[in-house]
Formats: C-alpha cells, structure tokens, sequence
C-alpha cells in the first residue's frame, strides 16, 4: 500500500493541514480531541470535501483539487470503523455483516462472510438484532461489516472508546487477529496511547489539526515516561503457562518468567509498569521477588526526575524508570551490566 | 341506511385511499428533498407544501378550480388528453389529496430528521449510492413515519369537505363523500337522524384507522 495524504481544510475557525505519506501496514494518528482527527478520517473516508490538496490511494486518486477529482466514499473502499458501531437497527447481525459485500464487486470479494463469521466468534449471534448486542459484540460486528467490504485500507475513529477496560482488551486480540489475517493496512485514530501500542506501529502524533511528529510507536511511549504522567508500561507477550508451585512459568522469548496470574493458552498479553522494575548492580543474594533477570543497558533517556533505562534481556526488551539519583548512584549508562528484580504480582494480563 | 348512503361511504374510502397512495411517492420525494438535500429554492417549496395546512379549505378548492377549470390555467393542457376534472372523481381525489398532502410530509419528514446521519455515512463507505441507502437505510427506518403520515392523510381525507365541494360538487354517486351527504342531510328537513347514522359510521371509520395506525407503530417498535 502506499497512501499520499496533502490536505488543507477549514472549518469556522479550526484549521487542518496535513501532509504524510504511508507505505506500510499498521498506523496510529494520536491527539488529544479536537485535534482534528475525526476530520482528518471523514475527509480521508470522503465523507467530508477538503478545501484544497490530494489525497492518492496506490496510484488512484481519491481526491484532487487541482484536476477537480473527488471520489464519493462509495468508490473509494476505504473501510470506517466508527466510534459508535452505527449497526443499522433495523437488520439482524447477519444482514448488517454481509451489507458492504454485497455492495462489493465479485472480482474483489477477497474475503468470505464464512470466515470472519469463524474470526470474530459470530456465529451464535446471526440471527439476534443488532439493538440486543453488548457494547463488545457491536464492535466486532461493525468490524466484521467494514473488513467484508474488502477495502484497500480500514479507517478505524477511536473504535474502542466508550468501551470498558475489559471488553476493550477482549476486543483488541480479535482487531489484531483479522486485521493480520486478511492483510488489510490500518490506520487507527486514538487519543489511547495505550490502544495506539497495542494496535499500531508507528504514530502520527496530532495537535490543533497539524502533524507534529512522526515516529515509532515505541518511541512515543518512551517519550510519554518521560513527560506523560502515566508512566512507561512495558507490553509483554507470554505464551505456555505452566504452573510452577503457587505460581506460574510462562515463556518469554527464550527464556521464563514467573508470575502470580494464570494465563490461558496461545498469546497472552501482560502489562508490567516500568516503576515496577527494580535494578541491583549486582546479583542480590536474597530477595522475595520471584524473578532476577541479569540485563544489560541498551538506552538511558529522559531528564528531569524521571528516567528510563532500556534493558536487554537475552534478545527481549524491557524498560525501567528510575530517578535520576539511582541513575548517578549505581553508574547506569549504556552498556553495563545489571540485575532487574520483578515481583511475580507486578505482571497485570490484558487478554 | 340509504343505497346511497352506502355509495357515499364506498366513495369516501376510494378517494382517502387514491388521495393516500397516489401522494405517497411524491410525499417520500418532497420529504427527502427536504431533509437530505441543499438544493435551493427548499424553503419555497417547504412553504408551498404546507400552505394548504393553514388556508381555508374552500381557498384551496377555488384556487384548484382556477387551475382545473375549463378556462383555467391547465385547461388547454386538459382538453388536449380530453380530461375531466371538476365534478367528478378524479377532482374530489386531487382536492382531498392537496388538503391532506402537508400531514404526510410533515409526518415522513419528522420521521427522516429522525434518522442519524452516520447511519447514511456508514452504508456510503460500505458501497451503498445515495438511492441505494434511499432504499435499505432511509425507507425502512422512516417506516413508522411513513404509515402514521399515511394514517394521518387518510383520516383527513375521510373528513375533506371545504375544497372538495367547491372543486368537485356534491353529486350523489359521482362526488359525493360522507361529509359532503351529511352536509346534505342537514340542510333536509327530517334527516337529522339520516346524518346522525353517517356521523356515527364516519367516527367509526375514524377508530378504526387509528386502530391500524397504533397496531402498526407497535409491530415497528418490537422489530
């Protein structure tokens, strides 16, 4: 894929004005609302005319001032996941699935109803109406809907606000897994940092209707442990529990980890703050925590009295945040050797 | 109850029911306009449509009387197809037609404003044109507008008596409705119990037309 975006847009007395171009799979545009965000997705989607610029989708043009092209969101297929599902009330789940893939060509019907219906865990839920679904099922059949109209690109507008924590994270597995499986590019809009790393690779960050960096995911929430007031959370992906006494060993990488939670089978996702990784310089002889990894710094970043420390754990990542006097102290800097000590309870799942 | 009692009440029902389903389309189109659409020119044609709501009825059957009339404004065009109109069917349909036309655009048009626009935004970035999502989105959640609109229209037409008389007449058998027969009756020395029965079957017919308006609003609600 790749996707031109240069637009310009005015609208009372807010002001859009954007240019990027992307090329790969999964991004995230990140503000705060009123950003400009969700004019940025109606614009991109068609459903809002820009004042002046283009907008080229793999060589088409979707918009273009210049050579007066303005394609209706109908020829466009670029798929919206809402905010709001907008599941048409009046038809059942399976009606509201297939809506977009009857409207789509033959030649282009890459994909079957059959297999998001098998994806998304649907099939027990054709026949019920939309108006009977929870807040979660809506989401994965507005999703189902938008992915089955076989679209070039997925426009996803803060598709899991309004959802609670825990539904949210029921819900990402399935986003990631479809999304995977069919190959569709994403660019998904979010004022949840935490939803941007789990769903995106790299931001787009957004303020006052103007891109103000462009960077890694990563690299954002690196940013946010320094200034953010959150902290720094480090994503762990663990598969294999195995129970291991009172607690559990699960597979890191190359390597175990102990922890207080039992997980389920295939990907299990952990959060771990960064405040919860304590670093010794040498081994500690005895200590309650259950997990002692010997690391070595790869990164010190950060001023003020918060700073992260990178760490390199046989091939596997993780962040710690210290304060700058421990930093001082024990003579962390890039390429020396510590012991980061983690409680089996610090780890919290996700999904 | 008179033979021609019945032909009046026989007559009644096939004007509302002409008047109701002929104005159908053309009330679904001027709603639209009216709610999806910026053409200009809206806010006169918003005000043409709901004119007969407040004018006299006996205004609306003169100024339709000036259009249809041998010498009126469509004479010609009438003559050319050797078309009748004043005193006859057709004229009693188009009077009670143009009374009631307003309460079914008012009403389909509530029910249209109604509607959340994502819903359309939605179909349109499923594929869906704009007479596509007319026909699968629009229609179908407007659907109880539409049938009290038609209700609405229908009851009013049963009791259109102003414009009807000065467009159509008061020809037993050809025009002449249930309001128009009582009319007649009233003005009969001794048929006050004649005009009394009619009113007792027009209020019947009112129920009932209220009865399938409820019954239907419901059978929407529980979908």
């Amino acid at each position: 894929m790749l996707f031109e975006v240069d637009v310009e847009k005015k609208i009372g007395d807010f002001s859009l004005e954007v240019a990027f171009s992307l090329s790969g799979k999964k991004y995230g545009i990140f503000g705060p609302s009123g950003s400009g965000k969700s004019t940025l997705m109606h614009i991109l989607a068609g459903l809002l005319k820009p004042d002046r610029g283009r907008i080229v989708l793999d060589g088409v043009p979707l918009f273009d001032s210049d050579r007066k092209i303005h394609l209706p969101p109908q020829q466009r297929r670029v798929g919206v996941v809402f905010q709001h599902s907008h599941l048409f009330p009046h038809m059942n789940v399976r009606r509201n699935l297939i809506y977009g893939w009857q409207r789509t060509p033959a030649v282009k019907r890459r994909i079957t109803p059959e297999a998001i219906i098998e994806a998304l865990n649907l099939e027990h839920l054709l026949e019920r109406g939309v108006n009977r679904l929870s807040g979660g099922e809506r989401q994965r059949v507005a999703l189902g809907r938008t992915v089955l109209s076989c679209p070039r690109l997925i426009l996803m507008d803060e598709p899991l606000t309004g959802l609670d924590q825990e539904l949210k994270f029921q819900i990402i597995p399935y986003l990631r897994k479809v999304l995977e499986q069919f190959g569709i590019p994403l660019l998904f809009i979010s004022h949840s940092l935490e939803e941007i790393r789990l769903m995106t690779d790299e931001v787009l960050v957004f303020e006052q209707g103007r891109i103000e960096q462009r960077l890694a995911v990563e690299d954002l929430a690196r940013r946010h442990l320094v200034s953010g007031s959150r902290g720094y959370a480090n994503l762990l992906n663990l598969t294999s529990p195995r129970p291991h006494g009172d607690l559990w060993s699960y597979q890191w990488g190359s390597s175990q980890l102990i922890l207080a939670e039992p997980g389920g089978s295939g990907d299990n996702l952990f959060v771990l703050g960064a405040k919860d990784i304590t670093l010794f310089k040498r081994h500690p002889v005895a200590t309650s925590a259950r997990n002692l990894l010997p690391c070595l710094v790869s990164d010190v970043f950060g001023d003020g009295n918060r700073m992260g420390v990178a760490l390199d754990f046989k091939g596997s990542h993780l962040v710690s945040q210290i304060v700058p006097e421990s930093v001082r102290e024990l003579d962390i800097r890039k390429g020396v050797e510590v012991v980061a000590v983690i409680k089996a309870s610090a780890f919290r799942r996700l999904y | 109850m008179s033979p021609q009692d019945i032909q009046a009440i026989v007559l009644s029902l096939k004007v509302a029911t002409a008047g109701t389903l002929l104005s159908l389309p053309l009330g679904i189109a001027t709603a639209y306009v009216l709610v999806f659409t910026r053409v200009p020119g809206r806010a006169l044609l918003e005000g043409l449509v709901n004119l007969p709501l407040v004018l006299p009825p006996v205004v609306i059957g003169y100024l339709l009387l000036l259009l249809f009339g041998q010498s009126g404004a469509l004479g010609p065009v009438l003559r050319f197809f050797d078309l009748r109109i004043i005193f006859t069917l057709k004229g009693a349909i188009i009077a009670s037609a143009v009374v009631g036309f307003p309460l079914l655009v008012r009403s389909i048009r509530i029910g249209m404003e109604g509607i959340d626009e994502q819903y359309l935004q939605a179909a349109r970035t499923l594929g869906a044109k704009w007479w596509d999502s007319m026909y699968t989105i629009i229609l179908p959640l407007s659907g109880p507008a539409i049938v009290a609109g038609m209700t609405l229209m229908f009851a009013r037409s049963l009791g259109e008596f102003g414009a009807t008389i000065i467009l159509a007449g008061n020809i037993p058998g050809v025009t002449q409705t249930i309001p128009l027969a009582i009319y007649e009756y009233t003005n009969t020395p001794g048929g006050d119990s004649m005009a009394l029965s009619l009113c007792l079957v027009s209020m019947g017919l009112s129920f009932v037309v209220l009865l399938i308006s409820e019954a239907s609003a419901r059978s929407f609600r529980k979908r």
